[in-house]
């Protein structure tokens, strides 16, 4: 249950965000959220939802943009969604290939209302 | 409404100390392994063996982190090598800042292997960088051979697993194949140890590991200073 840490992050990082931009009122937080990542989206949500409860921030949506695992050839560069762990390259065949994407836990963006 | 990007990790404050961390162990030339496994996979036994195993001399520090209680520290700290508790008070993996604290008067110049028992726990620490150059799953085989796949993040982000309890094979239902399989699934380039902390078995093999490992921390120091 390390979500209520991270949710913690996102509010910092959100408050901070928002601290320089005098006058905006923010309206949704936009995540990327890797496969990989070891995050639960629900307990994120929900433990975000709870921090800001009362809070300027209080019902403001987290948007969370899953981020499947992708993987790209290192023989043939193709990049292809990694399923049920089959991490061989299903044009040339290649087991050499490599994680490009799937371990984010990033920001997106937010969604300011000015007033 | 107007939408503005907002960039970075969601960990970003972590990612920063554990880069300075990583980067002082480099200096350093100690090398940092971050031991990440179940409550009760063998994480401080097979500790207790490794230290066993190294002679008087070696420079090696142990830091343990539990959720509570010192028990480890001090079953650890028998060896007379130097260990530290980090009690977490209810957090359920370790993160860069606790280690940091924890190894503040530590002189690293006189250390040439950290090791570090993250919380048990499969799921959580495996989100947190600790500056370590590798973590290391312990994964005993009581716990079935398909734990690979239902926790495939830290089995991704692990160079080494250590499948432990090997004695207790004859009375579990434990595919050792299907095991590396999973794992192989999920991280084609993990490596494997089989051990087991009360015979003995293969921890002349997990020695080997890291000492193989520690010579191409060495070498990467020697090349960067040229």
């Amino acid at each position: 249950m390390h979500e209520l840490g991270i949710a913690n992050s996102v509010v910092e990082a959100v408050r901070a965000e928002a601290l320089r931009r005098p006058g905006a009122r923010v309206r949704k937080v936009g995540l990327l959220l890797g496969e990989l990542a070891g995050v639960d989206r629900d307990a994120l949500t929900f433990c975000f939802d709870s921090l800001v409860q009362e809070t300027e921030l209080a019902g403001v949506p987290l948007a969370i943009e899953f981020r499947p695992r992708r993987h790209r050839c290192r023989r043939c560069s193709e990049s292809f969604v990694v399923v049920d762990y089959q991490t061989a390259c299903p044009r040339c065949g290649s087991t050499g290939t490599e994680c490009i994407s799937g371990e984010e836990l990033e920001f997106s963006y937010l969604e300011l209302e000015e007033s | 409404m107007n939408r503005v990007p907002m960039e970075g990790k969601v960990l970003k404050e972590n990612d920063r100390i554990a880069a300075e961390l990583r980067a002082r162990f480099r200096e350093h030339g100690v090398l940092c392994l971050n031991l990440i496994g179940s409550p009760g996979a063998g994480k401080t036994s097979l500790l207790e063996r490794t230290l066993e195993g190294f002679g008087a001399g070696t420079r090696v520090a142990v830091l343990t982190g539990d959720i509570q209680t010192d028990n480890d520290a001090a079953r650890l700290a028998r060896s007379g090598f130097p260990v530290r508790q980090i009690t977490t008070g209810g957090t359920c993996h370790l993160d860069a800042r606790m280690v940091e604290r924890a190894i503040a008067d530590w002189p690293l110049p006189d250390l040439d292997l950290l090791l570090i028992e993250n919380v048990g726990n499969l799921v959580c620490p495996a989100g947190y960088d600790l500056g370590e150059a590798a973590k290391i799953v312990v994964l005993s085989v009581a716990e079935g051979e398909d734990k690979p796949l239902k926790y495939p993040t830290i089995f991704f982000k692990a160079e080494l697993v250590v499948l432990n309890k090997l004695d207790l094979l004859p009375y579990v239902p434990f595919n050792l194949a299907a095991a590396r399989e999973n794992a192989r699934c999920v991280n084609p380039a993990v490596e494997f140890v089989e051990v087991s902390c009360v015979t003995g078995q293969g921890l002349p093999a997990w020695h080997a590991w890291l000492e193989k490992r520690q010579a191409q921390a060495a070498e990467a120091l020697a090349a960067a200073r040229g």
